[in-house]
């Protein structure tokens, strides 16, 4: 692998000026579609993208419509990480130099439906980078509960009543359960801070292997939050410590952020239409799940 | 050329017209997104520092470097409001089209 230190760096201003992701169809505000635009920019022009059933290829292919500005195709859902393997593969048989492969699937599709051809790929270390922008449920078919969905979410599949919490799993432990295949890389972001996401692709795309990022992304129209808020939820996420950032690199964790305080989880979750409903024991239930991990995490991973 | 510029979509006229496979070239633009708004991003110009945190976080990639001032493309632009709500200079106000 490259050494860190002689990658160049990309930010706002040496970043190409192009676009690779561009008059899509995606709602106001949407996360998902700053990972996938970002990515694209520090990936480049040579750049052959897969993308599963979800939200952006919902947006991305509507007829006649062509928003993705480079290279990049449907998958079958359970199949991106094998068609992308199959591409990469395709790629170098025909002598290509100077490219990469890239999925972007949303969290169903890679910790639920995608999950064993992602397994697979990481197996057999194709060279390929996976995305997973995060959103925490299906949102493309209409909000519907994933493996990453948090507890207490109210989803069309768990609605909060009097039986119920909403959602009554815990997400989730994906970074974790991919950086135990012992992958090259693999790393988590949100999209709330974006320079720290760049960097990470970046990284990434200079790995000759498979990697894995798990990119945090908001959903206005899934979470109730009004549009303009989409960047600053996803970094309120972090700063409550419901979502981390680490990476995973020779064997070794790293946590990139360990704030010595965290800010308040209830004025996290008490924003999001999805988590109205919440009672005090639910939201004391999800800061002890928090409390549980980080102590976890800091004790193996610092 | 820095992104896909809207083209014009021919309507097919006869059953040949229609597609069979791949037809379209990778930025095929025919329809523009400006409808969706209720209200337009405006930049103050003497306020704005250049910071490119807008350029950096607009979802879908309106705002274009213009010998060192931001331009948006009111084609594509869906009013979210997420450029207005992180610029640190509060130099965007979104205004009622």
């Amino acid at each position: 692998m490259t050494k860190v230190l002689d990658i160049p760096k990309v930010n706002a201003k040496n970043m190409t000026e192009k676009e690779f992701f561009y008059g899509h169809k995606a709602c106001a505000g949407c996360g998902g579609s700053i990972a996938v635009r970002l990515a694209l920019k520090v990936l480049g022009e040579r750049t052959y993208s897969a993308l599963p059933a979800g939200c952006m290829s919902a947006v991305g292919f509507i007829y006649p419509q062509m928003a993705f500005n480079s290279n990049a195709i449907i998958t079958t859902f359970p199949g991106s990480a094998s068609m992308a393997a199959g591409i990469a593969a395709g790629a170098k048989a025909l002598g290509q130099e100077d490219f990469k492969t890239v999925v972007f699937a949303g969290d169903g599709g890679t910790a639920d439906i995608g999950f064993q051809a992602l397994s697979g790929m990481i197996d057999r270390n194709d060279d390929v980078l996976y995305i997973c922008y995060d959103n925490e449920a299906y949102m493309n078919t209409g909000i519907q509960k994933s493996g990453l969905t948090p507890y207490g979410t109210k989803t069309t599949t768990t609605p909060a009543g009097q039986n119920i919490p909403g959602t009554v799993t815990h997400k989730k432990n994906l970074f974790e359960i991919i950086a135990a295949h012992d992958i090259q890389y693999a790393a988590t972001a949100s999209i709330g801070y974006p320079q720290d996401f760049l960097n990470k692709v970046n990284k990434a795309k200079h790995v000759k292997g498979a990697s894995f990022i798990h990119v945090y992304a908001s959903c206005p129209t899934g979470w109730g939050t009004p549009t303009e808020t989409s960047v600053e939820i996803a970094k309120d996420a972090v700063d409550c410590g419901l979502i981390f950032l680490a990476e995973y690199e020779d064997g070794e964790y790293k946590l990139n952020r360990n704030p010595k305080e965290f800010r308040s989880v209830e004025d996290y979750l008490k924003k999001q239409g999805r988590f109205k409903h919440m009672s005090d024991a639910d939201i004391q239930c999800v800061i002890e799940n928090r409390d549980k991990k980080w102590e976890r995490m800091r004790k193996n991973w610092l | 050329m820095s992104r896909p510029k809207h083209t014009e979509y021919q309507i097919p006229q006869h059953i040949n017209d229609y597609p069979t496979g791949p037809q379209y070239d990778a930025g095929f633009l025919p329809e523009k997104n400006a409808g969706w708004r209720t209200f337009k991003p405006v930049v103050n110009h003497d306020e704005c520092i250049y910071c490119l945190r807008c350029y950096l976080l607009c979802p879908d990639g309106t705002i274009m470097k213009d010998n060192g001032k931001i331009k948006i493309d009111m084609d594509y632009c869906k009013g979210c409001g997420v450029c207005a709500h992180e610029c640190p200079k509060d130099a965007i106000a979104m205004e009622k089209e």
